[in-house]
């Protein structure tokens, strides 16, 4: 099962390698991962999608929370939380399409933000269905490149407990 | 001219770092000298710090780890970059296992080259991070006080471990006028203390309706310093006490309420009185696989109450019933004022019939030495009062079983890591913190010989460690394991031969010399070896050991097939014991 995991750390070199160290040394992959300073420029947070056994999921979450430069972990298995993730995506583009793919972005509140000759590259932010219903309806006009920021997520009362 | 003065109240982050251990309490540095510390060195040089030259990297963060455990203090060792700090990996890796407060300096090529492949440049921090508590690769002189002082605290406060600092040559050279720290504040390392009142008050309940309890002890009792508290209490409350290997010593073994030690080589009556038990306090200890047996069948009757400063050693391995995390000591006196004085006079009884049943014995072997007798031997003739490294394998589970530990910190062995060659520098490191102690090594012949050139140091610093070396030419616990579980295959265990098949090898047969003759290697060192072959020079060996002042080699004869009984086969569950007499 896939689960979000945010965890606030000191903003230093070599945090970021303890933590997902503690990750791929118990063989857990890490679909995704994405890292940002906080409102406190001294801390960021990393939030993680890690897929892997329950019961190794609370031991690593306990060893999280051991690292020195560990501040918090939140665990949103279970925490009311929205999430979200943005991605960019280039897909081809003829005169024929041109409308068919504009329409598309339309619908899906998605943002053109570059246009080319032959492609264009698309913003959407959103959940993974959103996002997933949207790749499935231009994949047929041609993608090219597909670069994704990977999950965020935020606890919908202050502090996710 | 303000500026001149200003300029020359700055000091080097050499000088800074010399300045800092000892603002710490360091007194003894264990290290080895190369390009990327020599500026440490040289202000060492012109310091009041005591410092031992090992003849290893290895030998040097052993030695600081064996003063930490005999002092209870910080150890603190240094190594230069790339192989001197890669020397040091498995004695940091050793320290972390066991919970040892230890600082490991490293030096670094310059921070301009790091990246480089530069010359013997390795990324410290990069190995070191899975098997330290916390490292540092220090980039800034300005920052090296603050690190400093924030190492010595990660390193010995909560559950403690080792630290390493790697510190670039150029860092050491500048100069900063930032001498101090601001004090430790880490934000994200806040140890708990004091346990949750509500689990000890429910704990004490628990305990007041056993019938069958048994405390369980391990390392973390010796390092919160709680032993008094724990005899008080396991007193009070009538209770039998078992110890893991590294809790040996947290309570007195010739007490009668001592269970000695449990596990694959521990007691019988222990491991019975564990798997009978209806409720178990585990204090300080982390339920090791060599400790349960097989963990589905661990002490299927109890209850469990586990008190341990590591949330993350809480309910690891066991189910636990009311977990309390924090220092046992403050947990433990708190524990007390909720707890009746009781009796269990029919469960002690019932021990006690066990203690009758199956007690550890062994046969006195005619021809040879018996390595269990002469434990017993160092045991009766320092009363006790003597502080005993082990090395790992046969030699390590006789001491834990012969020996009577009845004070904390007078066992040194590397129980997590099981690191042969650990024993004799330790036995340095003992030596060295506690002076006034006799100290031995007890070694098997296999393990001595990783770590044999600390002979030079013990020699030249004249520090008396007594190695006794439980000599059987076989890597005796692999045998053992290949005798009783591979059909006596012994691949690659005798140390006469070191032959992969010593039946199809001829040399096997005559089988020649030892290799080294250790009476000669102690006395190519200046040092004076001893050998015995029988159980009746075992005394006099030991006491003209102690007689003598400096290092001792006592080379004992034992028989190669001698085995560690009682066992439990490895996975299988604590009741399958093979008894069995040696
Ligand atoms: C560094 C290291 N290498 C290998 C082992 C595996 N090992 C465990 S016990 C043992 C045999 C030890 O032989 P010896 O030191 O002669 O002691 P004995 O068991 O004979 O008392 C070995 C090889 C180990 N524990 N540590």
């Amino acid at each position: 099962m896939k689960r979000i995991i945010s965890v606030l750390v000191e903003n230093k070199f070599g945090v970021l390698a303890r933590v997902s160290e503690l990750f791929s040394s118990r063989g857990f992959n890490i679909a995704s991962l994405s890292v940002g300073e906080t409102l406190d420029s001294r801390l960021s947070r990393i939030t993680m999608v890690v897929d892997g056994d329950v019961s190794i999921f609370e031991e690593i979450k306990k060893q999280l929370n051991k690292l020195i430069n560990v501040i918090k972990v939140q665990d949103f298995t279970n925490v009311e939380h929205v999430e979200r993730e943005m991605l960019l995506i280039k897909v081809n583009l003829s005169r024929k399409t041109r409308a068919e793919l504009i329409e598309i972005v339309d619908i899906f509140r998605a943002k053109i933000i570059d246009v080319g000759k032959n492609n264009m590259t698309v913003e959407i932010t959103g959940k993974d269905n959103k996002i997933q219903a949207f790749i499935e309806l231009v994949k047929p006009f041609g993608i090219v490149e597909i670069v994704r920021t990977g999950k965020i997520a935020i606890a919908r009362k202050k502090g996710g407990e | 001219m303000k500026k001149d003065k200003a300029e020359k109240k700055k000091l080097s982050g050499a000088e800074i770092l010399i300045k800092s251990l000892k603002g710490n309490g360091a007194k003894v540095i264990f290290g080895y000298p190369g390009g990327a510390v020599l500026d440490v060195f040289n202000h060492m040089h012109d310091s009041d710090l005591e410092f031992y030259l090992t003849r290893h990297e290895q030998g040097a963060v052993h030695a600081a780890d064996g003063y930490a455990r005999a002092s209870g203090k910080c150890g603190v060792c240094i190594a230069t970059s790339g192989p001197g700090a890669t020397n040091l990996v498995t004695g940091i890796a050793t320290a972390q296992m066991d919970s040892i407060p230890l600082i490991a300096i490293t030096g670094q090529v310059a921070t301009s080259l790091i990246g480089n492949e530069a010359f013997q440049e390795v990324d410290a921090t990069g190995i070191s991070r899975a098997i330290t508590k916390h490292n540092y690769l220090v980039k800034d002189v300005n920052n090296l006080a603050q690190i400093i002082d924030e190492a010595f605290y990660i390193a010995t406060t909560g559950r403690p471990g080792p630290v390493l600092i790697d510190i670039p040559k150029d860092v050491q050279q500048y100069k900063s006028s930032v001498i101090k720290s601001k004090g430790v504040n880490i934000p994200g390392y806040k140890p708990t203390l004091m346990g949750n009142l509500k689990q000890i008050k429910s704990a004490a309940e628990l305990i007041e309706k056993a019938k069958r309890p048994v405390i369980y002890a391990g390392g973390g009792v010796i390092t919160s310093d709680a032993s008094d508290l724990l005899r008080k209490l396991a007193e009070k409350i009538n209770t039998p006490v078992t110890t893991t290997l590294l809790g040996l010593g947290s309570f007195p073994e010739t007490h009668e309420l001592s269970l000695g030690m449990l596990g694959m080589h521990g007691t019988q009556y222990a491991n019975y009185a564990i798997m009978e038990s209806d409720v178990i306090l585990a204090i300080g200890a982390r339920f090791d696989d060599r400790v349960t047996g097989k963990i589905s069948e661990f002490a299927p009757h109890a209850k469990i109450i586990h008190i341990d400063i590591d949330p993350a050693s809480v309910g690891k391995n066991v189910r636990v019933d009311i977990p309390i995390v924090g220092d046992a000591k403050l947990i433990l006196k708190e524990l007390d004022r909720y707890l009746k004085a009781k009796k269990h006079t029919d469960w002690i009884k019932e021990i006690n019939g066990w203690k009758e049943k199956f007690p550890l014995i062994y046969r006195k072997k005619k021809d040879f030495v018996s390595p269990q007798y002469v434990i017993e031997c160092v045991h009766e003739i320092t009363k006790g009062k003597a502080i005993i490294a082990t090395e790992v394998g046969q030699n390590q589970m006789w001491v834990a079983q012969y020996y009577k530990f009845d004070k904390p910190r007078t066992l040194l062995s590397s129980g997590g890591l099981g690191t042969m060659g650990y024993g004799f520098p330790a036995a340095i490191g003992a030596k060295v913190a506690r002076p006034d102690m006799p100290v031995f090594d007890i070694a098997g012949d296999g393990s001595i010989q990783m770590n044999i050139q600390e002979m030079a140091t013990a020699v030249i610093k004249n520090i008396g460690v007594k190695i006794i070396i439980l000599n059987n030419g076989f890597l005796g616990m692999v045998r053992q394991w290949q005798e009783l579980f591979y059909n006596k295959r012994y691949a690659a265990t005798c140390l006469r031969t070191g032959a992969l098949n010593p039946e199809k090898d001829k040399k096997y047969k005559d089988c020649p010399e030892y290799t080294p003759d250790f009476v000669k290697l102690a006395e190519a060192y200046g040092a004076a070896g001893i050998r015995i072959t029988k159980n009746e020079d075992v005394k006099n060996a030991i006491k003209k050991a102690l007689e003598i002042d400096g290092p001792v080699i006592i080379d004992c004869i034992i028989d190669k097939e001698e085995n560690v009984f009682p066992m439990v086969p490895a996975g299988a569950s604590l009741r399958q014991m093979m008894g069995g007499m040696a």
